[in-house]
């Protein structure tokens, strides 16, 4: 579905990408781990457009999408939500949610992505009215992710979804990921919390400075034991 | 007395909110204090002054220079604007280069029309009524009523339209709104259009009120304008639409208890006050500037 090969790409002049290969195959969860400061974010606004990338080649769906301006995306039907949530705080949920389906014009189908996204995250139909930077972290990233989807993606990008979020949040956080998986949509997810994020995936790429050191089966990079000394903090 | 200086403030106030606020808009999209606003106030006034003088009437004019200046406000971004944009330059290169394309702008009019003042003619035919003593003219009512309709049908557009939404979350986060599918070049062209277009029909109303134009109206009523968006809270469409009203008032009460050599001054007075006090200006947001 998404394939990503030999990317390079400079943020604020350091050579940040050294030529990233991954793809991501319909109906999985593939998870992109590593440290900070690894490249898994710059990855990502690589392949969203928001970065231009000086070398390689972003394909979706067969198509490539390298030069595409980030605007277009939506309608190739890949999505996705930045680090930090990036929500619209002051507009309310429900204009945030609309936001989300900017690019459709169906109503019944914006009703439909509507009940979806407020089936999977009951605390947003309650703060529908809402200002979104009056929600708590919790609250925004779950925002983050329904507007993502209001678009009803065949690829959902996530970049750390589970930061500084409560640990029994995060746990939360992980299984509605799987619930949007299983829905139907594949995800591309990116992650600190190698852990959670390797339990919930069926592949993963494990980034160092800026390439791509691991990747495999998620299942066993978590018996790797490279990955466990480096990422899983335990030997 | 006190009355009838209120109804000439509050009819001036009305054009000087609706011109506040497509100078508000522009910042709100992309945090660009736009000097050339006022200049584009005076050449959508010489636009108007220019089809009058083809004699298609002065209110075919006027909608003729509304399509034509938003257009130019348009122009004006592709050419000098956007590429600033592009290459990221440093905020302050978009404020000085707003700055030279009004002269510019003014230049041209000079160019054609010459540096005088031209007589504009009367846009609707003279008349009115007298309320309890005050004076209200129709031209007045012209003024007020077309004002605050645009001033309403955009603030509707802004709140309820999808390409109000649009604007409102580029506003916020320009970056998420990529994201969201939107066309933030159809969103700036949108804008600039928007207050373009607005600026010229003030243009065409003021003239018609005064009964003149010249090409450096945009240096006399600029200043006035930006105070009436700053003191409003820039990037607020209800500030904008308070400020000019305020500053409307407070020019021609000046004028009549202080004498009329304090008319221009007596607003930046107030401004200031404000500035000192409520930085954010009355309705504005604590907004942390991002650029």
């Amino acid at each position: 579905m998404l394939k990503v090969s030999n990317l390079h790409a400079y943020y604020d002049n350091v050579h940040a990408l050294k030529g990233i290969d991954l793809e991501v195959r319909a109906g999985e969860i593939v998870s992109l781990i590593g440290s900070n400061g690894a490249g898994k974010s710059t990855t990502l606004l690589a392949i969203a457009g928001l970065l231009s990338p000086s070398e390689g080649k972003v394909t979706f769906d067969g198509e490539d999408i390298t030069k595409l301006p980030a605007h277009g995306l939506v309608k190739k039907g890949l999505s996705l939500t930045l680090e930090g949530r990036e929500v619209f705080e002051a507009l309310t949920v429900e204009e945030n949610l609309m936001l989300g389906a900017y690019t459709k014009q169906d109503k019944k189908a914006i009703a439909a992505s509507f009940e979806r996204v407020y089936g999977l995250f009951p605390r947003l139909k309650e703060r529908v009215k809402q200002q979104a930077g009056t929600l708590s972290g919790g609250e925004q990233q779950m925002l983050a992710m329904g507007r993502a989807l209001m678009s009803e993606p065949k690829l959902l990008l996530l970049d750390e979804p589970s930061l500084g979020l409560a640990p029994n949040l995060v746990e939360q956080m992980f299984d509605l990921i799987v619930d949007i998986n299983k829905q139907g949509t594949t995800v591309l997810l990116i992650e600190q919390n190698a852990n959670m994020a390797l339990a919930i995936s069926d592949r993963a790429y494990v980034m160092e400075t800026g390439k791509v050191a691991l990747s495999g089966n998620a299942k066993e990079l978590m018996d790797d034991s490279r990955v466990k000394k480096a990422y899983l903090g335990h030997p | 007395m006190f009355i009838q200086q209120l109804v000439n403030g509050l009819a001036l106030g009305m054009v000087y909110a609706l011109i506040a606020v497509g100078f508000s808009l522009v910042f709100g999209i992309l945090r660009l204090v736009n000097f050339s606003h006022a200049a584009i106030f005076a050449f959508g006034a010489h636009v108007a002054l220019f089809f009058i003088g083809l004699e298609v009437g002065p209110i075919p004019a006027i909608l003729i220079s509304m399509v034509l200046t938003g257009g130019v406000g348009i122009l004006i971004d592709k050419v000098a604007l956007a590429p600033l944009r592009k290459k990221k330059s440093i905020p302050i290169a978009g404020l000085i280069t707003t700055i030279g394309v009004s002269y510019i702008l003014q230049n041209i009019l000079t160019i054609v029309f010459g540096s005088g003042r031209v007589h504009f003619p009367a846009i609707i035919p003279p008349g009115g009524f007298d309320f309890l003593g005050t004076r209200i003219t129709s031209m007045q009512i012209l003024m007020f009523g077309v004002s605050l309709t645009l001033m309403l049908l955009l603030t509707y557009l802004v709140n309820h339209t999808k390409m109000g939404l649009a604007m409102r979350a580029m506003q916020q986060n320009p970056k998420a709104a990529r994201l969201m599918g939107i066309n933030v070049n159809s969103v700036i062209m949108f804008t600039f259009f928007l207050a373009g277009a607005t600026a010229s029909i003030a243009g065409g109303l003021i003239s018609g009120f005064y009964q003149m134009a010249y090409p450096a109206m945009g240096v006399s009523f600029g200043p006035k304008v930006f105070s009436a968006t700053v003191l409003g809270g820039i990037g607020s469409m209800p500030g904008a639409f308070v400020g000019g009203i305020l500053i409307g008032v407070i020019e021609v009460m000046a004028a009549m208890f202080l004498g009329s050599a304090y008319r221009d001054g007596a607003a930046f007075v107030v401004l200031i006050l404000v500035l000192i006090l409520r930085p954010q200006g009355l309705f504005g947001r604590k907004l942390a500037l991002k650029v």
